[in-house]
């Protein structure tokens, strides 16, 4: 090939890097066979605790949900995982619609008529969904939830850094753990682009007032939800939401450590030409055939450049495929069935660990999803390492973010907590009556 | 080589027939005010679930099915094992939150992959957070932004040359800087226009190396000089990183910041557009803005460290695309030092060779050496009344991915075509004599293309023109005339 190009050496293929740049190799170690890759990374890993070794009762975003076998036999079909974005439709038509049923499957869940192919997870899809607030709506305050997850806060805050969009804070009512409407009227103003609330709320539990949120402005209305609760709950298009943002990892994709995650992020159809990310569109081939192929591109960051309504490309398709799955095999009934049964679980958990003397859970009144809090009349942090030294993870200390609540900690459990789990929790609760 | 690709009628998830629902009294789980009435998901038989997604599997091209030269996309070979790896309970069923001492094994992962890619980046630390390469460009311009800041300066224009990827001006564009484009010169940076447009307000030069013609900058250290003595830093878009493992790197070309494809470079798969990953190398002097947390290591073992004043924050939860980065660490001690020199010596042979063999078949502008991919032109066969979409839709009836089309856009009727090294001579041959073949073919057979693919050229104007984006939009729209 060398001779072919008319070369003598491979490094002749390299003689327009000038001497001063060069470098004489890679210090890393050499190459290693499979076998001895595999056993080493393997053996590294090994010293993980899994869920499986030790109960953990943490959510907060990341849950360890069942996965059927069916959804990963699907993501392995190496047609879908080594493919890249089908920016030529007629040889990517599988890819195609199984986004567009994605889109159409997050549309119903969330009651919007529209849903991108993915941002990269809730907090980017909040970071997301306030610029096209700001943009929609012009406006300099975007408003959400003083209890929210501190990573959504954080990465919120670097996505709006160009808009001079300014983030403030809604309290939430001290005995329901709802949002303060009073406090909700205090902030709006006619500077508000946009108002986000999430529901369930950080505390897992429902937000009830959807309704009276929307009819207190006029600003963009966006809702974060959890796409297993939707399957029970109404859906915030019901309620007159924009914008529907979420974290989608809860279908069919393992916790991993926190990555890859899934952006749920859904809108009104009047409102589709502000909306960021790739969008799968139907249309027809040259013979009249049913066909799809990625549209509205002129927003986005190949073709629009500085105008592009987001810079995203690369997203997380494979999990959009992987949720499409997820939903198909489980269909309305088995997702209801996932969905009523998180909450069963979870309210069980809470009025067992409430009946333990010193305990209480969950700490707000009213309905929850599949989490709640817990508090220990003489603070939590204390119960959390004693729970670890007996091979028991506790929820998450919520005392950093929300230092009113430095006594608690926000528990979660889904239908992959055994009774023999469960159990051993308590127990170990047990011997801090 | 002769193609058909399968093409099923394949009906929509929400046409087939769905078994009855089965109500479920949720009156004692949810308030009254928050009760959801009717769910449209068809109930399947799994098996049903599991032939309508193979069908659609089979209706679509992966790199497993056949070459896939899309420029400046890195479509290489995905190892089967990394995929075993990061299938592992103790990769899957981790919680990002678990206690540091219960995720020691993950943690020295992410440790050891930080110091390996600042070892080949030439860099001094780097952040595993970001979710893709667009996402690492907008955290580098947040990390330029916080150093200059943290210098009492105040600087809002981003450089970008005229061979930029689309990404690069909207991270600049979405954070508000002032975007100043500075056109090429014989494929390469216009030193002078550089010189021009830096000042005093230059936060950043973007700049990949070698560029999307697949042509080093050769005067990469005299562009670093004059970025410099304006005060601004030098931002590596690694998206091309592929040609030069083991030659050159980003640091010895005096780069500030640079972020990876690890998705691309690294091969963790593309999964159809993601997810990828996107980690970012900074100099010593940027460091102390990088994302929280950086993963550490003290007395008592690997350590998430949020301690970290100056930090520009998060740009996403927790630390990154873990299940991408076991896989990209594995490849990497796979390949070791003298396999990633090896991948981008075969990356840049692949090229060379196939620019080389395509001569007198498509015009390349610009003379010398290419790396990794280079830029063909079809303007030339616009006399026969073909475009490069022709080309590119015909290459599919032989079995190919098109290649990356019209971009870059100062090359008329673009082709950008890059090979990746784990493809063989015959392959790389086979190509060359279909596009060969293809530019003699009867004009009529290339502008109807594709014939063998699930179906035809679809109509994208229509797609946008009535934007029908659910099944609920379908619903609603009027039947379409046929």
């Amino acid at each position: 090939m060398l001779r072919a190009i008319g070369l003598q050496s491979v490094d002749d293929l390299f003689a327009d890097i000038p001497a001063a740049v060069r470098i004489p190799k890679l210090d890393l170690p050499d190459g290693l066979p499979e076998d001895v890759v595999v056993a080493r990374v393997t053996s590294m890993l090994a010293a993980n605790k899994t869920v499986v070794d030790m109960p953990t009762f943490l959510g907060g975003g990341s849950f360890d949900h069942f996965v059927p076998a069916s959804v990963r036999a699907i993501t392995a079909r190496s047609e879908f995982y080594t493919s890249y974005t089908p920016y030529q439709p007629e040889i990517s038509q599988g890819l195609l619609q199984a986004l567009w049923e994605y889109q159409s499957l997050m549309c119903e869940l969330t009651g919007m008529d529209a849903a991108n192919t993915s941002m990269y997870d809730a907090s980017t899809a909040l970071g997301e969904a306030a610029r096209m607030a700001h943009r929609l709506q012009g406006g300099k305050v975007f408003l959400i939830p003083r209890a929210l997850r501190h990573h959504r806060r954080a990465v919120l805050a670097n996505y709006l850094v160009g808009t001079g969009v300014k983030v403030r804070e809604v309290d939430y009512d001290r005995a329901t753990g709802m949002l303060d409407l009073g406090k909700l009227h205090e902030a709006l103003g006619s500077d508000v682009c946009g108002v986000y609330v999430e529901n369930p709320n950080f505390f897992g539990r429902f937000e009830e007032q959807l309704q009276e949120i929307r009819d207190a402005t006029k600003a963009i209305f966006v809702v974060g939800v959890n796409p297993i609760a939707q399957a029970i709950v109404r859906p915030p298009g019901d309620f007159g939401a924009d914008i529907v943002i979420g974290e989608g990892q809860p279908l069919g994709t393992p916790m991993n450590f926190g990555g890859p995650l899934l952006g749920i992020f859904a809108c009104r159809q009047e409102h589709i030409r502000k909306m960021p990310g790739r969008v799968i569109g139907l249309t027809r081939d040259a013979n009249g055939h049913r066909a799809f192929c990625m549209t509205l591109q002129t927003r986005e960051q190949h073709i629009r450049r500085e105008k592009a309504m987001s810079n995203i490309c690369t997203n997380e398709s494979l999990l959009a495929v992987a949720a499409a799955t997820y939903l198909s095999v489980l269909g309305s009934n088995g997702l209801r069935r996932v969905a009523a049964d998180n909450i069963r679980r979870a309210r069980g958990l809470a009025a067992s660990i409430d009946k333990i003397s010193g305990f209480t859970a969950p700490i707000f009144r009213g309905a929850h999803f599949n989490e709640f809090v817990v508090r220990h009349k003489k603070g939590y942090p204390a119960v959390h390492r004693a729970l670890l030294e007996k091979g028991v993870h506790g929820g998450l200390p919520l005392g950093r973010q929300l230092p009113e609540l430095r006594d608690s900690a926000l528990f979660a459990t889904t239908g992959r907590h055994t009774l023999e789990a469960v159990a051993r929790l308590l127990a170990e609760l047990e011997a801090f009556r | 080589m002769s193609f058909r690709q399968a093409y099923w009628d394949e009906p929509l998830l929400m046409e087939k027939r769905s078994a009855p629902e089965v109500p479920i009294d949720v009156s004692e789980l949810v308030p009254p005010k928050l009760r959801r009435v009717g769910l449209a998901i068809p109930n399947l038989a799994e098996f049903d679930v599991v032939r309508h997604f193979t069908r659609l599997s089979q209706m679509n091209f992966g790199i497993d099915t056949g070459f896939y030269p899309l420029g400046s996309c890195t479509m290489k070979f995905n190892p089967k094992f990394t995929e075993e790896l990061a299938a592992l309970p103790t990769v899957a069923r981790i919680h990002p939150d678990q206690d540091e001492a219960t995720v020691q094994g993950a943690l020295r992962l992410l440790y050891e992959l930080q110091g390996i890619l600042a070892k080949i980046a030439g860099m001094d630390a780097v952040t595993l957070q970001p979710a893709a390469g667009a996402q690492g460009e907008y955290t580098g311009l947040l990390l330029a932004s916080a150093y200059h800041r943290d210098r009492g300066e105040t600087r809002n224009q981003v450089i970008l040359p005229d061979t930029a990827h689309g990404t690069n001006f909207a991270s600049a564009g979405m954070l508000g800087y002032d975007i100043v484009e500075i056109p090429s010169k014989d494929g390469r940076v216009d030193l002078k226009a550089l010189g021009s447009a830096a000042g005093d307000k230059t936060l950043a030069f973007m700049l990949t190396n070698p560029n999307t013609l697949g042509i080093f900058e050769e005067h990469v250290l005299e562009i670093a000089d004059v970025v410099h003595a304006a005060g601004g830093l030098l931002y590596y878009d690694g998206a091309n990183f592929n040609a030069i493992l083991g030659r050159t790197s980003p640091g010895k070309m005096n780069f500030d910041i640079v972020h990876f494809n690890l998705h691309k470079t690294f091969t963790t798969p593309h999964g159809g557009g993601g997810p990828g990953a996107g980690p970012v190398g900074v100099k010593k002097a940027l460091e102390p803005f990088l994302p929280v947390p950086l993963v550490s290591l003290n007395g008592r073992g690997y350590h998430l460290d949020y301690d970290r004043p100056k930090s520009i924050g998060k740009v996403r939860a927790w630390y990154g695309n873990f299940a991408l980065l076991v896989r990209a660490y594995a490849y990497i001690l796979r390949m070791g030092g003298d396999g990633l020199r090896e991948v981008s010596d075969r990356a840049v042979l692949n090229a060379n060779y196939v620019r080389h063999r395509l001569q007198g078949v498509l015009d390349v502008p610009f003379g010398g050496l290419r790396k990794h991919e280079f830029v063909a032109s079809a303007a030339s066969l616009a006399t026969k009344g073909i475009r490069t979409v022709d080309l590119a839709k015909r290459l599919m009836d032989f079995g190919y991915h098109p290649p990356t089309v019209y971009f870059p856009h100062l090359v008329e009727e673009a082709m950008m075509i890059e090979p990746t090294e784990t493809e063989t001579k015959e392959t790389l041959d086979a190509f060359v004599e279909a596009l060969t073949k293809i530019v003699g073919e009867d004009p009529d057979v290339l502008r109807s293309a594709p014939h063998n693919t699930a179906v035809r050229r679809v109509d994208e104007v229509r797609a946008a023109r009535e934007p029908i984006l659910s099944a609920r939009m379908a619903k609603a729209a009027k039947p379409a005339p046929s």
